[in-house]
């Protein structure tokens, strides 16, 4: 029974940091090597918000989420934007601005255990015998409320709504007069702010670490192709293939193989499936 | 023209998410011939090359080359195998000569074995190849960049690639589109040089006048399906045919 | 009313012209022309290790070669092969612990643990990387990425090949002169053999693999296989740096899957121009000294890589190789349109 719960919390953990860089791949083709560094900005910057400015965590939050969504809108704008459509190079852009904004942060002394986020309510509580802390609990809750705004969202709000006909179909959408520059800017704005609100969430689990920033990278790639790069749903099911994968692994196996666990992972997908679960990767390009 | 069939077609299918761009499509090719597929845009023309080819995988149906099964085949194989086909979107290097643009085939395992392994050099094999096929070798035209080159020429080096790789049949996917009259006049010929030549031709065009002075055969494709398939003069007078250009008459 | 618009047109010089054919023999100035690069770049290097100041500023030289190949490799896949590899660590890391392990478990003198560490590495790497290849090049610059980290977790957590701590005291080179001449050697053959190998018949197979694979496809070669041929070659020369690093200080750890491996390469060939060859080596020498020199920084030196390389990749990709070919061989003028 533990096993389904925390695969439950593990998979939810997944799919919100996986989430935001499924957006951001699905709308503007955009593979954002940078999205882990985003992550933990959101956290640093909660911290300092916290910590340094006094102000209420709440707030804190709040702010930390908007700047990182500005923080990411912005690095596309001013930046990504000048690589859009050669492959090669936006991997190669995104990848070193996650690095240095990471390891900036390395330098400026985010180091250690100090860098804590507490979490929203302290406490556990028993679900069928499993003793679960809130936070747990805000993380399935906050998943979920994640899932069912982006459902809204792009269902019934008109920006929403050009968003996910940028993703299916970009020449079509701009027929119908969507600027597909903007729509790139807006979905790197909600994606960072998603990596902004799954760190928020995730962080008071344990410290917020650089290391953390790079594992998040992997997980949300890994996830992803296991799912089908782009696809919203496919991103939540690799999260639950993976969330439990990994859990199963640290159970049965030994803790010290969960990563690897995720790389196998990801070379099974490859060998079997290349486009993920719900690939809506078009074959002549996806295959050999 | 004999009478042995090259390559069949058996009740292919593919649709890509809920639409049928091929749907239970079957044709056999006879050793020889030329095989015109018209139809209007977005019948499915190009999707049944790239299904033959192995660029996309079918969902249901089969094919097989010289009675040999190549459903699964993968694209390297089947070209491999003797089946060339040009791409609508020509990417050639630009800023090459046009003689290097054949390299790529002439490289390849199958006319490695064709030759024996004694091409010679490449290079003038490819220079060669162009001139048959129109490049004038006095004006230098074969050494001319690829980015200089005019359509007419492109479109030829296009097909001149494919030749390079010495096939058995060779999948026209719209040649004749965005020619000149003149130009496809010049065109003409050398594909009733090839298929003198014993290369068997499947040509996907909408140029109707010319494709009838080629094409001993020709199928009509509509929505995914086949609708006709016959000598050029049945298949026009056939009424689903008209209907499908022209739409029904107002009664 | 006429508006006068001008622009830039780029001519070749006429120097360029003149020793585009046979004749170029024929004057000593042309000859110059055509070999004062090559001969500068071979001399220089040769040179070099004979007029630095200090032992440590040849350390820094044979530090600058490893990166030289690492960039190298990077280049050639990148650029010639259209396979983006975030994970030059990876084969540096390979590199030198096999050759490690060979030398302080199994006793083989380095002579034998540098050559099997190069093949032998750079075939584990081509497999473990063989399943990206049929795909597109996000695949393979995440799986790139992600083996050093995981291969360097697992030897720590599972305390395998010394651990953290590594392997100590393993053979190091005789002398502080073979150090320096082995690995610039290595560099010049790679440079001339690869720019030489691009501009063979397989070059354009590859190129078209980078530009239109379908087309490849559609000429009835196997694109994997090709893939894989480059991955190995260029795996070579980066497992060749990684036994070399190992014997060059006699130690082998877990910092050689370290990120610097995998981006102070890319760094150097953003900066030195991409798809060159010689620009990546270009901008190993400049980055690697300067990374010497910055190195009581810790963490700041990999930020100055990442914002050298999104300076120049965003806003002069074409970096300083190709910037300095062109002025080389063209000139230009404003004229009226």
């Amino acid at each position: 029974m533990d096993i389904l719960i925390y695969g439950i919390v593990n998979s939810v953990v997944f799919a919100l940091i996986a989430v935001g860089f499924t957006l951001v791949y699905g709308i503007s083709r955009l593979p954002n090597f940078a999205h882990g560094a985003l992550y933990i900005l959101g956290g640093y910057i909660t911290w300092n918000f916290l910590n340094k400015l006094g102000l209420n965590y709440a707030v804190a939050i709040l702010l930390a989420i908007i700047i990182v969504a500005l923080i990411g809108a912005a690095m596309y704008r001013f930046l990504l934007m000048r690589v859009r459509g050669m492959p090669d190079s936006e991997i190669i852009a995104s990848f070193a601005i996650g690095l240095a904004i990471m390891e900036g942060l390395r330098w400026g002394g985010f180091v250690g255990q100090a860098y804590i986020l507490p979490a929203f309510i302290e406490g556990a509580v028993d679900i069928a015998g499993t003793p679960i802390d809130f936070q747990r609990l805000i993380i399935v809750g906050g998943g979920l409320a994640v899932v069912a705004f982006l459902w809204l969202f792009t269902h019934y709000n008109k920006a929403g709504l050009a968003l996910r006909a940028i993703a299916q179909d970009e020449r079509a959408a701009m027929m119908l007069g969507i600027d597909s520059d903007l729509a790139a800017v807006l979905a790197l704005a909600l994606g960072s702010a998603l990596a902004g609100i799954a760190a928020i969430a995730i962080l008071p689990l344990g410290n917020i670490t650089v290391e953390t920033g790079y594992n998040v990278l992997i997980y949300a790639i890994a996830v992803c192709i296991i799912g089908g790069l782009g696809s919203w749903p496919g991103a939540i099911l690799g999260a639950f293939v993976l969330g439990f994968a990994q859990i199963l692994t640290v159970a049965y196996i030994a803790p010290q193989w969960q990563m690897v666990v995720v790389f196998l992972a990801i070379i099974l997908t490859l060998i079997l499936r290349p486009s993920g679960l719900f690939g809506r990767q078009k074959e002549l390009e996806e295959r050999v | 023209m004999s009478e042995e069939v090259i390559l069949q077609v058996k009740e292919v299918s593919r649709a890509f998410g809920g639409i049928k761009a091929v749907n239970n499509v079957s044709l056999e090719l006879a050793r020889g011939e030329i095989l015109g597929i018209i139809g209007p845009n977005g019948s499915g023309k190009t999707t049944l090359v790239n299904l033959i080819t192995g660029f996309i995988k079918k969902d249901s149906g089969s094919i097989f080359f010289k009675n040999r099964n190549i459903t699964k085949s993968p694209p390297h194989k089947i070209a491999d195998l003797g089946i060339a086909r040009t791409f609508q979107v020509m990417r050639p290097y630009h800023s090459l000569p046009a003689y290097r643009n054949l390299i790529v085939p002439l490289y390849s395992p199958r006319v490695k074995r064709a030759s024996g392994g004694k091409l010679g050099d490449r290079d003038a094999v490819a220079i060669d190849l162009l001139e048959e096929i129109g490049f004038e070798r006095d004006a230098y035209v074969p050494y001319k960049l690829a980015s200089s080159l005019p359509l007419g020429y492109l479109k030829r080096l296009e097909l001149a690639r494919c030749l390079a790789l010495r096939p058995e049949v060779v999948l026209c996917d719209e040649v004749f589109s965005g020619l000149s009259m003149a130009e496809i006049a010049t065109m003409v010929p050398i594909v009733e040089k090839l298929q003198m030549n014993g290369i068997t031709i499947m040509m996907i065009e909408h140029r109707l006048r010319e494709l009838f002075q080629l094409a001993n055969r020709v199928i009509v494709m509509n929505f995914g399906e086949k609708i006709a398939d016959g000598i050029p003069e049945e298949v026009m007078a056939d009424k689903k045919v008209r209907e499908a250009y022209l739409g029904t008459e107002v009664t | 009313m006429e508006s006068k618009a001008r622009r830039k047109e780029r001519l070749n010089r006429g120097i360029k012209v003149r020793t585009e054919g046979i004749y170029a023999v024929s004057s000593l100035k042309e000859m110059t022309y055509l070999l004062a690069p090559r001969l500068l770049l071979i001399l220089g290097l040769l040179i070099i290790p004979l007029v630095v100041p200090s032992m440590y500023w040849q350390r820094v030289i044979c530090m600058t070669c490893i990166f030289a190949l690492l960039a190298l490799a990077f280049d050639f896949l990148a650029h010639h092969v259209g396979i983006v590899c975030l994970g030059g660590a990876l084969f540096i890391g390979l590199g030198g612990y096999i050759s490690g392990i060979l030398n302080s478990s199994f006793g083989l003198p380095l002579v034998l643990t540098i050559p099997i560490a190069t093949l032998g590495g750079a075939l584990i790497s081509t497999l473990l990387l063989l399943p990206c290849l049929p795909v597109r090049g996000i695949y393979f610059a995440i799986v790139s990425l992600m083996y050093p980290l995981m291969l360097s977790r697992i030897i720590e957590a599972l305390g395998l090949f010394g651990g953290t701590d590594g392997i100590a005291g393993l053979t190091t080179f005789p002398n502080i002169w073979v150090d320096q001449y082995l690995i610039i050697g290595v560099v010049l053959i790679a440079v001339f053999s690869l720019r030489r190998l691009v501009n063979e018949d397989i070059g354009l197979v590859l190129r078209g693999i980078k530009d239109n694979d379908q087309a490849v496809k559609a000429s009835g070669m196997n694109i994997t296989w090709y893939k894989a041929q480059a991955v190995f070659l260029a795996a070579t020369i980066g497992c060749f740096a990684g036994a070399y690093l190992t014997h060059l200080y006699g130690w082998v750890g877990i910092s050689l899957f370290g990120l610097d491996f995998s981006i102070l390469p890319i760094a150097a060939t953003v900066l030195g121009g991409m798809g060159t060859l010689i620009g990546p080596v270009l901008g190993a020498s400049i980055l690697t000294p300067l990374s010497e020199m910055l190195r009581a920084l810790g963490p700041l030196r990999i930020v100055f890589y990442c914002l050298i390389l999104v300076g120049f990749i965003l806003f002069k990709p074409e970096g300083l190789m190709n910037y300095f070919q062109r002025k080389y061989h063209q000139f230009e003028h404003w004229i009226e349109v």
